[in-house]
């Protein structure tokens, strides 16, 4: 395009406004991405889960226990291919003001369920050894500075008093939907702390097929519905998405926020095109003297609105998906796998493209149909 | 004692790269209650003068002193309230604030001073009977015409009584006709009320007004005419 | 205020697309600052009128919750025999041992998977004097040895089954539902309540969560609070109710209110910027007028404040344009899980005037700061320069 020069000129005539709408439309996307990033996260938290896991909670509630002499009854199952359980501790590191998950597990079998949770084979061999033994999480090496070998003192909450473990594994997700600050330590140094015959919080089975997924599930429901804890099976995947909904409405919130924003930047931007618009009357018309046509003139002013719409959304946007990544932010444990997806970066460019039609079009058509005459009789 | 005293003026400014001189070592007095004209060709300093004498802009080397006040040297935190009792300034366009009507914007000069609403409302009413424009008090700018408009700057410059009236080609955007009253109402300030004033004017005509006139070209001071009474 | 400040009012009129813009866009940064703010707000203000000032929660020691606490039958008793309960006008001492579950239960019209823990309390008869704010607007009380429950009324709002009469089914059991209650807007609004000796056998067994119970003293707390817990009987924490269900609520509401402030940081940044634009172009329009203004003597930092005014005032109106976008959000009811006690509770949206009171500060700040830089330039500006 010959006459770039000239949109870049006109931009560069009123650096400051170019540069506070630029910034505007920058910040506005950034908001907007991270804003609807917290709903896709959260949404992808609710698609975590292996096909072929089953996770059996207590039916009255995830509260209640269910006991371990399940264990070899799942075990002989039709379809289950291997049983785990876990425990939710839920104790206090410190001031307590970063929360991560603590669960007592049967060590082998989790690990053996959980191929996920990466642990280097030495580090693994000492967890099995070792009572009071730990793994934690890769992240809570960077939050906490503990190392391998380090005590690590939990306050109990529903299982009073300290407890004292020795970190002597840290594990690395190999997928998103494992969380990288959890703290695991053995069920039977759990029970023998608390003197009193161990239950599971929940069991996890391994299936052969998902396709068998409700099959299983049901026949297990029915093995136990008339004993002291009847369970209720269901998917991995179902079980994790019970805790997205937690939440609550947290997409209408988010996207009301989102609209919001944009809209403001929408008005931003329209305002700042239009204030270029009226100052450059004069301009338009000598150009229009000279010979430049109205359609030129037309594209001269949508090219300059795309140009900070499209900037401020490369920044805007880029910015947020870089950000994210380069931090490895994941809200304190809350929103694991906090991620930019391609989809939002779309619409995020969407967005962008109609500000620019938005806040372009009208000062664009003006200056298209601006006559000559009239312009130039004005007192500017 | 002359009123305006100009010493060993010196003014330049920066045009981009180059360095403009407009006066260079300009000297010249202008006594009170005279009425004196600044004439000459475009580019030969005679706004910048008149710029100068009201304190809105410095010379490069050299004194300006009114009314006893060494004007070059004050500082905009002093100069404002100094130009607010001594000078009453009309430009050749433009003077009028377009939101206000006639009436308030001839008051603005006196929200300087303490007088108290009916005092000014009294000044305000004067002022405007002077020009003849009291039945257009509550109009809008737009609402007057262009001869209308210069009448009402002259009115708010002289509302607050100031030592100086300074007008920047008051008629270069007036017909023969309304020229001739805003000259003819100069004329009556400075015979009537004994008013100091000094006009730049490219306009012979209204020269013809003043009795004394300046002529400056390229900054220098080359003709003087008319008695200086 | 030498430059009249009629003079801005008209100015702004003349503008009035730029300046509608403006105050719009400063209107949805305040809309949305109350907005958020109410949410954390009523978050707060519902788990706060939970707890009176005059009553003590005892918990077993270490226990952060109702959920993870345990007090069997005899401590129970040992409470309700201390002095520092207060008696009641029947004689008997003002004190409430509970039951605390969670159960999962699908709310009304979403899918099976969008479950929510749902707090079921056990109770005695004393529990509806003791806990505060009670007031049973349906029905009757449970009935001793029936399968009978009552439920909060933003409870029944959201769940399915819970009109006086209906069954609710949880614990392997089917309940029936006979009354419902209201509690001045409280968490106990989101729970279902039933009788103590029900709820045992089917949940935990013979053990309560938690004692209730009113201070004879209410200013004697801390005496009363060193009592029991030195007592070699008791191994409990005693809380003071108000203050432990704030401290319930500081979680959550400390996110929501980092994230008001957050979203509505950048939103601020985007709307001071906008303001910012609107006024360089206000000032370089009026350069002849500041050059009237400068030359008649108007100090430059009269022009500077009335600039700023003029911005502010902008603002201001965006700010009552915020305050008419958030206000009816005001008794909305929605509801989250406070993570703190891992159940649901459901609060209304709660604007207060203190937070419209900020609003418009936060939208004179805004104006303020857009106006700053612009207004300077004004007032900096040589007169020959605003001439041309």
């Amino acid at each position: 395009m010959k006459f770039l020069h000239l949109v870049l000129a006109n931009l560069g005539r009123h650096k400051r406004r170019t540069f506070l709408t630029t910034a505007s439309v920058a910040l506005a996307l950034f908001l907007f991405a991270s804003l609807r990033t917290v709903v896709t996260t959260l949404a992808a938290t609710a698609q975590f889960g292996s096909a072929r896991r089953l996770v059996s909670d207590n039916a009255t509630g995830i509260v209640f226990p269910l006991p371990l002499s399940y264990a070899n009854k799942l075990r002989a199952v039709p379809g289950v291919q291997a049983v785990s359980w876990a425990n939710w501790f839920g104790g206090r590191y410190g001031d307590n003001k970063r929360f991560f998950a603590q669960f007592a597990v049967d060590p082998e079998s989790y690990l053996e369920m959980y191929p996920e949770i990466s642990v280097p084979e030495d580090q693994k061999q000492a967890f099995f050894r070792e009572k009071s033994s730990a793994l934690i999480g890769r992240r809570l090496v960077d939050v906490f500075g503990w190392h391998l070998g380090q005590d690590v003192t939990i306050q109990g909450t529903i299982f009073p008093g300290d407890w004292t473990f020795t970190v002597r594994g840290i594990y690395t997700p190999t997928d998103a939907s494992i969380n990288d600050d959890m703290l695991l330590f053995r069920h039977d140094y759990f029970e023998e702390r608390l003197g009193r015959p161990g239950v599971a919080g929940w069991y996890v089975v391994r299936i052969d097929n998902p396709e068998h997924a409700a099959g299983i599930a049901k026949t297990i429901d029915d093995q136990f519905r008339n004993s002291s804890a009847a369970t209720k099976t269901g998917t991995e995947q179902a079980f994790n998405a019970s805790f997205a909904t937690m939440w609550g409405n947290v997409s209408l919130l988010m996207g009301t926020i989102g609209f919001a924003v944009v809209f403001a930047i929408l008005l931003v931007t329209a305002n700042a095109m239009m204030m270029s618009a009226r100052e450059r009357t004069r301009e338009v018309a000598i150009l229009k003297t000279i010979g430049f046509t109205d359609r030129t003139l037309f594209g001269m002013v949508m090219l300059e609105a795309a140009g900070i719409a499209l900037t401020g959304a490369a920044i805007g946007l880029g910015g947020a998906k870089l950000l994210y990544q380069a931090t490895n932010f994941n809200a304190a444990g809350f929103l694991p796998g906090f991620d930019v997806t391609a989809e939002t970066l779309v619409l995020g460019a969407a967005i962008a493209l109609l500000l620019m039609l938005a806040s372009g079009l009208v000062p664009a058509v003006r200056a298209a149909r601006l006559p000559v005459v009239q312009a130039l009789r004005r007192v500017e | 004692m002359p009123l305006v005293e100009i010493r060993e003026v010196n003014k330049s400014f920066q045009r981009g790269s180059e360095k403009i001189e407009v006066f260079t070592g300009l000297t010249l007095d202008v006594d009170e209650g005279s009425f004196t004209a600044l004439m000459g060709p475009s580019g030969s300093g005679k706004s910048t003068l008149l710029n100068l004498v009201a304190g809105l802009d410095r010379p490069t080397q050299g004194t300006v002193r009114v009314a006893g006040a060494e004007v070059s040297s004050m500082t905009p935190g002093q100069l404002a309230p100094w130009r607010a009792r001594h000078i009453g300034f009309v430009f050749q366009q433009l003077n009028l604030l377009p939101v206000l009507t006639a009436y308030q914007n001839v008051e603005l000069p006196l929200l300087l001073t303490r007088l108290s609403r009916k005092e000014r409302d009294e000044r305000i009413r004067i002022a405007l009977a002077l020009v003849g424009l009291e039945d257009r008090m509550l109009h809008y700018p737009r609402q007057l015409s262009g001869g209308q408009e210069q009448r009402v700057s002259i009115a708010r410059a002289v509302v607050a009584d100031p030592t100086l009236v300074l007008l920047d080609e008051p008629t270069g955007q007036l017909d023969a006709r309304s020229s001739e009253d805003v000259l003819q109402l100069l004329r009556r300030l400075n015979e009537e009320f004994k008013k100091t004033i000094i006009i730049v004017t490219h306009d012979v005509h209204a020269a013809e007004s003043a009795r004394t006139v300046l002529h400056l070209d390229k900054g220098r001071l080359i003709e003087r005419q008319g008695a200086a009474v | 205020m030498k430059i009249p400040l009629i003079y801005n009012a008209r100015s702004v009129l003349q503008r009035p697309v730029s300046t509608a813009l403006t105050a719009l866009g400063i209107g949805l940064v305040v809309a949305v600052f109350i907005g958020m703010l109410a949410l954390a707000n009523g978050f707060r203000a519902a788990l706060r009128r939970t707890g009176s000032d005059q009553n003590a929660l005892v918990l077993r020691r270490g226990a952060d919750s109702e959920l993870s606490s345990g007090i069997d039958r005899a401590t129970a008793s040992i409470l309700a025999a201390s002095p520092h309960v207060a008696t009641g006008p029947d004689g008997r001492p003002m004190v409430s041992p509970e039951v605390y579950v969670l159960i999962p239960l699908s709310r009304r019209g979403a899918d099976t998977t969008s479950v929510a823990n749902v707090v079921v309390r056990g109770i005695g008869e004393a529990a509806w004097k003791v806990r505060s704010n009670l007031q049973i607007v349906a029905g009757a009380p449970p009935k001793s040895g029936r399968a009978e429950v009552c439920v909060g009324t933003k409870m029944a709002l959201r769940f399915p089954g819970t009109d006086v009469g209906q069954m609710l089914r949880f614990g392997g059991r089917d309940w029936t539902v006979v009354c419902q209650f209201t509690a001045g807007g409280s968490a106990f609004e989101s729970e279902i309540w039933g009788e103590n000796e029900q709820f045992m056998p089917v949940f935990r067994g013979e053990v309560f969560q938690s004692v209730s119970f009113r201070l004879r003293d209410p200013a004697a707390f801390e005496e009363a609070k060193r009592a029991l817990e030195s007592d070699q009987r008791l191994t409990v924490d005693v809380h003071r109710e108000s203050q432990f269900y704030a401290e319930q609520s500081q979680v959550l509401g400390r996110i929501l209110e980092i994230l008001a402030f957050l979203i509505t940081s950048i939103m601020a940044v985007v709307a001071v910027f906008g303001a910012v634009n609107t006024m360089y172009a206000a000032v370089a329009a009026r350069g002849p007028e500041i050059a009237v203004l400068l030359t008649l003597g108007f100090h430059p930092r009269s022009v500077l404040l009335s600039f700023l005014i003029e911005s502010a005032l902008i603002a201001l109106v965006g700010g009552v344009i915020g305050i008419l976008l958030a206000l009816p959000i005001n008794g909305i009811v929605t509801s989250t899980t406070n993570w703190a006690s891992f159940s649901e509770i459901a609060f209304s949206f709660r604007v207060t005037p203190g937070l419209l009171m900020a609003g418009l500060a936060f939208a004179a700040v805004m104006g303020t700061l857009g106006g700053f830089f612009p207004a300077w330039r004004a007032a900096r500006m040589p007169v020959v320069q605003a001439l041309r």
